[in-house]
């Protein structure tokens, strides 16, 4: 094991806090993903994982708190520019452009770098048609390793529920973001499944990828993650390696109920 | 070039060459057709093609909604009538100092209002038109009251003018390209993917680093500027403008172009414009009850081909071809 390395943190939260009128989503959380690591988020059904995550990217704005991304406050920070700043992610429910193409879907995944004038659009320049040709092999690249290579011209609402799940991490992991948030990335899919997506997880952290993974399937939390922090009620409970995670008694009793000791 | 070069060359190019193969044939057709209350009428469809594909844009492409486009196309034609009767102001100039004008028009009136989406957003487009077409009726002095502005001079370009049907049909439908061109290469760019995925999910869209709201305003005053683009060949072609012409029923014209076309589909505006042009002509003693079969066309359109006349016949084609060739090829297996 290495040691803590303060200058490997890609992001770091703390004090995040965001009440839904009087019902408090999350309450002083502090939260910390390292470059190159895999930083599980779990927690029961309601605990505020994805409100967590939707804070994190802009789609919520929070209440309190600061989101340190590379040396930047993202706090107050609209989505777009968030994403900009190399932060992609998937969603829990799945949100393809159905009418788009599969390939096209891919392509939206790099719009930061597919330039936004409107100018150089309309008069499709030398320098557009030189990118465009450059993105379309990037995202041909990203489909093959997703395995939808064969897929490229079909509209999205024709895919399959697996294959959907796969072009979201394709769309998300084809622009090399500096941090990439998985929201549920297996949720519904059978053990085939999932364990392909957990192949190409390990793949992306192989290669170095920095992520946030929010999940319910312990199995795969447990084979990928360096680091695991535990949600409950919107507080965070524990944080620490998988092993010591899956043994704390406070995650016990979240998951399960009060353990009691009369037995 | 070998015959697999030659496939690749055009499949690559497939958009292009379409373009230069419509501006051949179109280019052609003055020589056949010398008529010229019928090349008027191939005018009028340029002048409505132009305004239709920016509408196209803004609501086939980037999923919005706008009733009130008559409202830049007459601010173009009253710009241009104002500039060059009562200022002289050469045709060029004044065109490109209206749509200027226009545009600016279109930021100012698209920041509020395109926060609205759906019905609320017609209905405030709607508005917008109103106000600007009591504008045109009521601000006598200027717009020349109900009955409007007279004495506009043909276009001219370096101060040679465009006269006659048949010059008039080459400016028009050469405009009405260049547009075409410019659209089509709009949608295929990342600024073009940005405008087709905010139109399917804006929070989406925006996680991908798209910025939604800049988006809209932007394209919303593309397609105002292309209106006002119209609206002045529109005056200079005509020669008068009256404000009757860009009422919110012109709008609702201008909508059903885009439905009956295809939303979405830039080859698709050319076939509404032409559609919506010629359908008073050809319903000849129907003429009077025009507003029913319209309504009737638009509700079987919407049932039938949901995506539009032209994109929907075309797939049929592909599919009929695609299902022709491979049975052809079990044939010879």
């Amino acid at each position: 094991m290495t040691s803590v390395d303060p200058n490997g943190i890609t992001l770091q939260a703390s004090g995040l806090t965001k009440h839904f009128g009087g019902l408090p989503a999350l309450h002083e959380v502090a939260f910390v993903a390292r470059k190159g690591r895999v930083t599980a988020l779990i927690g029961p059904n309601g605990a505020g994982k994805t409100t967590f995550i939707n804070c994190l990217t802009g789609v919520l704005r929070p209440d309190r708190g600061s989101i340190i991304f590379d040396g930047q406050e993202l706090f107050g920070l609209p989505s777009h520019r968030i994403a900009r700043l190399g932060v992609a992610r998937t969603f829990q429910n799945l949100r393809l452009f159905a009418r788009l193409s599969v390939l096209d879907n891919v392509l939206c995944g790099l719009s930061t770098t597919a330039g936004d004038s409107f100018l150089e659009a309309f008069l499709r320049t030398p320098s557009l048609r030189h990118r465009e040709r450059r993105l379309r092999l990037a995202a041909l690249e990203a489909l093959d390793i997703f395995g939808l290579a064969g897929r490229a011209d079909w509209r999205a609402h024709a895919l399959s529920y697996g294959e959907r799940k796969r072009l979201e991490l394709a769309r998300a992991f084809v622009s090399g973001p500096r941090l990439l948030l998985l929201d549920e990335a297996v949720a519904g899919l059978n053990p085939d499944e999932t364990e392909r997506i957990g192949t190409l997880i390990r793949q992306m952290q192989r290669n170095g990828a920095t992520l946030i993974l929010v999940e319910h399937d312990m199995d795969l939390v447990m084979s990928v993650s360096d680091h695991v922090v535990v949600l409950d009620g919107g507080r965070r409970i524990a944080g620490g390696p998988p092993e010591d995670v899956r043994r704390n008694p406070l995650v016990l009793q979240a998951y399960l109920g009060k353990i009691s000791l009369t037995a | 070039m070998s015959p697999p070069a030659a496939a690749s060359y055009i499949a690559r190019h497939r958009t292009g060459l379409s373009v230069i193969g419509l501006c051949l044939a179109l280019s052609l057709v003055p020589l056949r057709l010398a008529d010229p209350w019928k090349l008027g009428i191939l005018n009028l469809i340029a002048l409505h093609a132009i305004v239709v594909l920016g509408l196209n844009l803004f609501i086939g492409y980037a999923g919005q909604i706008s009733l009130g486009h008559a409202a830049f196309f007459g601010l173009g034609a009253y710009g241009s009538a104002i500039l060059t009767t009562a200022f002289a102001v050469p045709p060029l100039p004044a065109m490109t100092l209206t749509a200027a004008g226009v545009a600016l028009t279109a930021v100012v009136v698209g920041a509020p209002t395109l926060r609205l989406s759906g019905h609320y957003l017609a209905m405030a487009t709607l508005g917008f038109n109103v106000v600007v077409h009591n504008v045109f009726v009521q601000w006598d002095r200027v717009t020349g009251g109900p009955s409007g502005l007279s004495g506009i001079p043909p276009f001219a370009v370096l101060g040679l003018a465009v006269q006659g049907e048949v010059r008039q049909y080459y400016l028009l439908w050469g405009a009405a390209m260049i547009f075409l061109t410019l659209s089509l290469n709009l949608i295929r760019s990342g600024v073009g993917r940005g405008l087709a995925a905010l139109a399917e999910d804006e929070v989406c869209a925006a996680a991908m680093g798209v910025d939604v709201r800049r988006g809209k305003i932007a394209v919303f005053t593309v397609s105002a500027f292309f209106a006002s683009i119209g609206g002045s060949l529109f005056a200079h072609y005509m020669g008068t403008v009256t404000p009757d012409t860009f009422g919110i029923f012109a709008s609702i014209d201008f909508v059903i172009m885009v439905v009956i076309g295809g939303m979405g589909c830039l080859w698709g505006s050319l076939a509404g414009a032409a559609i919506v042009t010629l359908l008073p002509h050809l319903l000849g003693p129907l003429e009077d009850s025009k507003d029913i079969v319209y309504g009737l066309i638009v509700v079987a359109i919407l049932l039938v081909l949901p995506r539009g006349f032209l994109a929907e016949i075309v797939d049929l084609a592909k599919s009929r071809l695609a299902r022709g060739s491979s049975a052809m090829r079990r044939g010879t297996a």
